[in-house]
């Protein structure tokens, strides 16, 4: 179908999980993209940093009763997915500290974001 | 040149699906070739050929259709979006053991691959949500 | 590169993230809400103002004229582009960025 060709994606995550879809359904694209064997950056910018919250405690018979998806972000280096991005102005305003992400991620600071982003082929944002 | 669009609202509530189609056709007004838009999200509502908007608005689901037919448009509506939404083809609907079906004319329902794929082919990707 | 906002900036931190990523000389298209930020006498015409100096700013017209306003008041150096003229801003730009 696509056999040969890598391109650039960058999936930038800006909503908040639970309150909307839009964390949980961007992750499901994201897995999909590393399949197609594609670069993929995950970033996080603005109130996409919540998606990464440790100790995020739902099921769907407890708490708000909604699946918890945040173990996904664990599964991502199966699937070879180590370019985790977080925008520090986002998490700093936050009140959060990079020892509050359920997985490591690189902190950048918007100039070398903006840079990541100039160099991507596609910008998936949610 | 070759764009692909993501569509990640449905119709109504959002002004997405409008702009996007006012994007699209002009992209193709213009000579452009798109790839293929794909919906996704609460975007996969614009599938639905049950939608009867009051006779003096436009109708979105029937505009996008008619795109599709007089250009030959690839819309694509993301299969596990669909599944949450209760947007099913024929083949679906089997599958599922529902009653009905609903998707509209010049929609198919396939896998989030063929976003990805939008994006490998296409030269440009441009995304329309809230 | 090519950046879309589509919300109002009173509303949304859309525009501000857009313009802290943005880069000089990158093309912004305000379009939807977005064209709220666009005009002129409102508490973001000094942001905009700076952001002029730095990034070519457009705006749809089609949203100006829906939203009960004319081009006269979007505020001096921001472009007015129809849906023809979105086109060909991707065109020239690569990526676009859709700041929801």
């Amino acid at each position: 179908m696509s056999e040969g060709v890598t391109k650039k994606f960058m999936y930038l995550n800006r909503k908040a999980p639970y309150g909307t879809i839009y964390a949980l359904e961007s992750l499901e694209v994201v897995l999909i993209g590393a399949a197609f064997e594609q670069e993929v950056n995950l970033v996080f910018i603005d109130d996409g940093v919540y998606q990464l919250k440790g100790n995020q405690n739902t099921s769907v018979n407890s708490g708000i009763g909604v699946k918890d998806f945040s173990k996904t972000y664990r599964a991502l280096e199966d699937y070879d997915i180590d370019k985790l991005y977080v925008d520090k102005d986002s998490m700093t305003a936050r009140g959060l500290t990079e020892g509050d992400f359920i997985v490591p991620v690189q902190v950048m600071d918007s100039a070398q974001l903006a840079e990541l982003m100039q160099q991507q082929d596609v910008i998936l944002s949610f | 040149m070759k764009f692909s669009v993501l569509v990640n609202e449905g119709p109504y509530q959002h002004q997405a699906s409008d702009s996007a189609y006012q994007f699209t056709k002009a992209a193709l007004e213009k000579g452009h070739e798109i790839f293929r838009v794909f919906f996704y999200h609460d975007g996969v509502n614009n599938g639905t050929r049950l939608t009867v908007p009051p006779q003096d608005d436009r109708n979105i689901v029937n505009r996008w259709s008619e795109l599709s037919k007089q250009y030959n448009l690839d819309l694509v509506v993301c299969i596990a979006a669909a599944q949450r939404r209760g947007i099913l083809d024929v083949n679906e609907a089997k599958r599922q053991g529902k009653d009905s079906n609903n998707l509209a004319d010049g929609f198919r329902i396939s896998g989030l691959g063929q976003l990805i794929e939008a994006g490998i082919q296409a030269e440009r990707m441009v995304v329309f949500g809230d | 590169m090519l950046h879309t906002v589509n919300k109002s900036p009173f509303e949304r931190v859309s525009l501000d993230s857009c313009l802290r990523f943005a880069k000089p000389k990158d093309a912004i298209l305000l379009y939807e809400d977005g064209v709220y930020g666009a005009l002129a006498g409102t508490r973001f015409e000094s942001t905009m103002t700076e952001a002029l100096k730095k990034f070519r700013i457009y705006v749809m017209v089609p949203d100006v004229e829906a939203r009960g306003m004319k081009v006269d008041r979007v505020m001096a150096g921001i472009q007015p582009v129809d849906y023809a003229g979105f086109v060909g801003l991707v065109e020239e730009n690569c990526p676009v960025q859709a700041w929801l």
